[in-house]
């Protein structure tokens, strides 16, 4: 059901029944350490290339979920996929073991959010019943594509971000299950241009578009900004949640009390990390990690989660076009 | 919502910066230290080849360094050298040596020919097409002068 200009609120419910988060070893060693499935031990799992790491950190993701949920393959409708990669190919080649529709889906590093919003939809009006959404990143191949090679001795800006090497899968499903929680609404959001090209300084490239999407989403939902007990960008890092928080005061919206980063939070205090994580897998893990399992010990009820994307590639940086920034909003709530 | 110019302003004034003293510091220091090496290259081989030209021997010493450069960037450690240093080790000829051997590694699993050999370049590529065009323009000058 629409409700505003730009939210959808789903009419029956569903259930976010299983996620599964898997982290590179920088990450394993962060923040949430004791909240991921799985940690590697190196960046190669055995994998000649880091792409091949990435599409294996994929499948383990979606396997692992559609398991631990005691489903079987056959009962998964669809698979929504996104990452960073030329062509989704970490996701679509993940997805190719399973004989399972799959749908990529592309927002940048706001691609979980894309994902679960699209599997809302796919799963509302008893289209389908069961949807594995994942989404995730791997430093070196998003490094080389989008940077440099790995072992170029150059020096990262302080406003940088470093990519995380993380994926996190959910099951959503229609079927009622007890004590976990459902997405209560979505919000699509804008692609949102403020003309910053400075492609170190993704946090303020993006923050304007999740300053949007935050104030379209509470305004639809007539909500004021104490109704969420967290709400979650992305990877904003410190100093785009900054300019976040900055950017809402503004337009008379303070959210002192509720805002987070995941990509600020993701590593600890101790490691060098410049502005923090960022990535598709960035929130996809988090949320999958930290996120799912508070709310399902009953220690967070409503989360607002806003995965935030950064729309560039090498070429279009290099044809001096600016960042656009997109952010998705997906309230997802424990019902009592 | 701010505007674009106005954003642009905000991002340009509160952005987190370098801390110019700090990485002059340690440019300067790495810089310096990896010169350091090369001169004593430079006087241990004056020393081990006292027949040999000078030209000879700062083509020796450029070799050595180069070969260094490659080494480091081969086992891991020259990446963790830039990360402090910046430009300290990007200038020196081991920094251009980093520039080939990197992405001759990073690529390489493209294959030989469209991998590392296609890609071996990328970023020395247009370090070496300053050099030879700016010396064809000093040469000409130089010509120029020379006839006047």
């Amino acid at each position: 059901m629409r409700k505003g200009k730009h939210t959808y609120v789903p009419e029956e419910g569903i259930y976010i029944i299983k996620t599964i988060s898997i982290v590179g070893p920088n990450e394993g060693r962060g923040r949430f350490s004791s909240y991921y499935d799985a940690v590697l031990q190196d960046y190669d799992w055995d994998c000649k290339t880091h792409e091949k790491t990435e599409i294996k950190m994929h499948k383990y993701a979606i396997e692992q979920v559609i398991e631990e949920s005691a489903l079987g393959r056959s009962d998964i409708d669809c698979i929504v996929g996104g990452d960073l990669l030329n062509q989704l190919v970490a996701s679509t080649f993940a997805a190719r073991e399973f004989e399972i529709p799959c749908l990529g889906v592309y927002s940048a590093c706001a691609s979980f959010g894309e994902a679960l919003a699209i599997s809302s939809f796919l799963i509302g009006k008893g289209n389908m019943n069961n949807v594995v959404c994942c989404t995730g990143s791997h430093f070196g191949a998003v490094e080389r594509q989008f940077r440099y090679p790995l072992e170029l001795g150059t020096q990262p800006a302080p406003s940088s971000q470093y990519t995380v090497t993380a994926a996190g899968s959910a099951l959503l499903s229609s079927t009622y299950k007890e004590n976990v929680p459902i997405i209560e609404a979505c919000t699509i959001g804008k692609i949102v241009d403020r003309h910053i090209c400075d492609a170190n300084n993704m946090g303020a490239a993006m923050a304007p578009a999740a300053a949007d999407t935050i104030i379209t989403h509470l305004r639809d939902m007539k909500r004021g900004e104490d109704y969420y007990d967290y709400i979650f960008t992305g990877d904003l890092g410190k100093y785009g949640r900054e300019t976040l928080y900055y950017l809402c005061k503004k337009q008379g919206y303070d959210l002192a009390g509720c805002l987070n980063d995941c990509g600020a939070l993701i590593y600890s205090d101790e490691q060098k990390d410049m502005q923090g994580g960022s990535g598709a897998g960035c929130l996809a893990a988090v949320f999958a990690s930290y996120i799912y399992k508070e709310m399902c010990a009953g220690n967070m009820k409503k989360v607002l989660l806003v995965p935030t994307g950064a729309l560039l590639s090498k070429g279009s940086s290099l044809q001096g076009e600016s960042i656009p920034g997109i952010a998705h909003a997906v309230a997802v709530e424990m019902r009592c | 919502m701010m505007e674009g110019d106005e954003y642009c302003k905000y991002v340009s004034r509160t952005a987190p910066k370098t801390g110019e003293l700090k990485t002059l510091l340690s440019a300067f220091c790495v810089g310096g230290f990896i010169c350091m090496i090369g001169q004593g290259f430079t006087d241990l081989y004056a020393y081990l080849l006292p027949e040999t030209e000078e030209s000879m021997i700062g083509a020796l010493t450029s070799m050595t360094m180069i070969f260094i450069g490659a080494a480091f960037t081969g086992f891991g450690i020259y990446d963790k050298i830039g990360s402090v240093a910046g430009a300290g080790s990007i200038i020196p000829i081991t920094g251009f040596a980093n520039s080939i051997a990197s992405p001759a590694m990073e690529f390489r699993k493209e294959g030989i020919i469209f991998g590392l050999m296609a890609k071996m370049f990328v970023i020395a590529g247009p370090v070496i097409v300053t050099g030879v065009v700016s010396s064809v323009i000093v040469g000409a000058i130089y010509r120029i002068i020379a006839v006047v």
